[in-house]
């Protein structure tokens, strides 16, 4: 039994092309699981979605160049960037409505550019992920990334929790919340460009979020929460290529089910434990009423 | 911040001197005309209407908002905030936080260590938070969480502590421990600027300084706590408690005072 399970687990390990889909995916997945922790706690979801849909029509049109995706990528960031400050200046849209316009035009753009006919397939590569088709090259640069972002992150770690706990009293401790934003946000960037490649443009921005969100359930400090992040990535990241393989299911696909499923298991299973806990407390008559706990000794 | 000079020395320290102080945002002057001085060793409470220019005046102190005229001359200061409700699921502790006072005195490439938590269990220990260390921010009381900001401050060896309303949400016996606090403080040396709305309290600091949209009065409570004073401050929106021997608060503010929970 155990060695069927093995050989289950460890079969797709023994093509190469499977096996650096299965790489590329546990890279991207420790990188973005720990990234995304601090992503949620600056509030830069949105931020995060909208990079990411923004740098579509770079990629699209370095596919359609010939040129490295990377450099198309970067193109499309400070685009959607440049786009986005414009737009912010016209009055009477919010920032949000701005933000919102932009980003969509792009991804928009990006999806009319690679259903022209000129265009090689791939779109669903670039919009999904396509993990199978990683070269070499792209896991060199997603192991650098993970080695750059790892530093940046334990550099950057007290002043990242000084600045997201207490933004006003930063500057009055000598912490620069411009800069600290200003490298969170590179950081977010530089991530963001190399994940897209393996992870797709919609897939990504799950990647980021899901696993994080799931995180915040299990964990009461910053270390303890990357590091969850991180590992939660990584289950659910080869969790839905191993279902691809098995089921012949599209990788994007599976990957981001295993992401939604492991944030609807762990909340649950929260919201389960919290209520154990007080109805444990309950009955050692440590709290009165389980629903008004206010009203306990006033009363 | 421009320089006003060295900041002179006789008796116990001048560490804070304002002069002609004007600031605002975007051009505009919220405060005007502010002048005082403080040596160490002093409690300043800082009376005023939301908006009549206290937390301007703290962003000053702070480095923050560079003044639009006058000169300011601050030793280093270290703010005491109010604590939101958005922090209260940031996962930290007690510890963290304090620690987090000693991160902008490292260079940017050290993190803090063990030397760096002794001396946040030691300003944990000093404003009686030893024991909840471990504790989460957001699972502590309110006035446990201000304890620890103050915890924050003493790890930043700040001779200036600015309190932005500490005492707003607190039950009685958090407030007569925060108070004490603020009275070891002052004994240390340190001199503290308490924004506060409770007269109260006021009466029994060293000074007090008005503010509405301009600097309305400035030294001792018992001089400087009339009623005409009191009007200038806050308007003419002003109630007498009759029972309350003679006290008088703002009529816009007496109602937050004693929300205790049915």
């Amino acid at each position: 039994m155990t060695a069927t399970v093995l050989h289950a687990l460890g079969d797709p390990w023994t093509e190469p092309l499977v096996r650096r889909a299965f790489e590329e995916v546990a890279l991207l997945a420790l990188a973005c699981g720990a990234l995304g922790c601090w992503v949620l706690h600056y509030n830069l979801s949105y931020a995060a979605e909208s990079l990411a849909h923004g740098l579509l029509p770079g990629l699209v049109l370095a596919s359609l160049a010939g040129i490295p995706l990377l450099a198309g990528g970067a193109a499309g960031i400070l685009l959607a960037a440049a786009g986005v400050a414009l737009a912010g200046r016209v009055s009477g849209l919010g920032r949000d409505t701005a933000v919102a316009v932009v980003v969509t035009a792009l991804l928009g753009l990006g999806v009319l550019l690679a259903l022209a006919p000129a265009t090689p397939a791939g779109l669903s590569g670039l919009l999904f992920g396509d993990p199978l088709g990683v070269s070499d090259a792209d896991l060199v640069l997603a192991a650098g990334l993970v080695v750059v972002l790892f530093a940046a992150l334990g550099l950057l770690h007290g002043r990242l929790l000084v600045v997201g706990f207490d933004r006003t009293g930063a500057r009055g401790m000598g912490v620069s919340p411009a800069r600290v934003d200003l490298a969170l946000l590179a950081l977010l960037a530089t991530a963001l460009l190399v994940a897209v490649q393996g992870l797709g443009n919609l897939l990504v921005v799950a990647m980021l979020i899901a696993p994080a969100a799931a995180a915040r359930h299990v964990t009461r400090r910053m270390p303890a929460m990357l590091v969850a992040g991180a590992v939660i990535a990584l289950v659910a990241g080869l969790g839905g290529l191993y279902l691809s393989y098995y089921a012949q299911v599209a990788a994007g696909a599976s990957i981001a089910g295993m992401l939604v499923a492991a944030v609807a298991m762990i909340s649950a299973a929260a919201a389960i434990r919290r209520r154990l806990v007080r109805t444990r407390l309950v009955k050692t008559r440590l709290v009165r009423t389980p629903d008004r706990p206010g009203t306990s000794r006033a009363a | 911040m421009p320089d006003p000079g060295p900041i002179a020395v006789a008796g116990p320290p001048e560490l804070l001197r304002v002069a002609g102080l004007s600031a605002g945002y975007g051009g505009r002057p919220v405060l005007r005309d502010v002048s005082f001085r403080l040596a160490g060793g002093r409690r300043l409470g800082i009376l005023g209407p939301n908006g009549g220019g206290k937390t301007t005046l703290f962003r000053v102190l702070l480095g923050e908002l560079e003044p639009l005229a006058g000169s300011v001359a601050c030793a280093r200061s270290a703010i005491v905030a109010q604590t939101e409700r958005s922090r209260l699921d940031f996962p930290v502790s007690a510890l963290d936080v304090a620690l987090m006072g000693t991160v902008g005195q490292l260079p940017w490439f050290r993190r803090p260590g063990r030397a760096e938590r002794v001396a946040a269990l030691e300003a944990l220990r000093a404003v009686g938070l030893a024991e909840q260390a471990d504790v989460s921010f957001g699972e502590l009381s309110g006035g446990q969480r201000q304890r620890v900001l103050v915890a924050r401050a003493l790890v930043q060896d700040a001779p200036v502590v600015l309190l932005d309303e500490p005492f707003t949400g607190l039950d009685a016996p958090s407030a007569e421990q925060l108070e004490a606090l603020i009275a070891r403080l002052a004994q240390e040396g340190r001199t503290l600027l308490i924004a506060t709305h409770e007269l109260g309290q006021v009466r029994r600091w060293d000074l007090v300084l008005c503010l509405n949209e301009r600097q309305i009065a400035f030294g001792a409570p018992d001089d400087v706590l009339t009623r005409d004073v009191l009007e200038a401050t806050y308007g003419a929106a002003i109630v007498e408690l009759p029972g309350a021997g003679g006290a008088i608060l703002p009529a816009h503010h007496h109602h937050h005072h004693h929300e205790h929970p049915a």
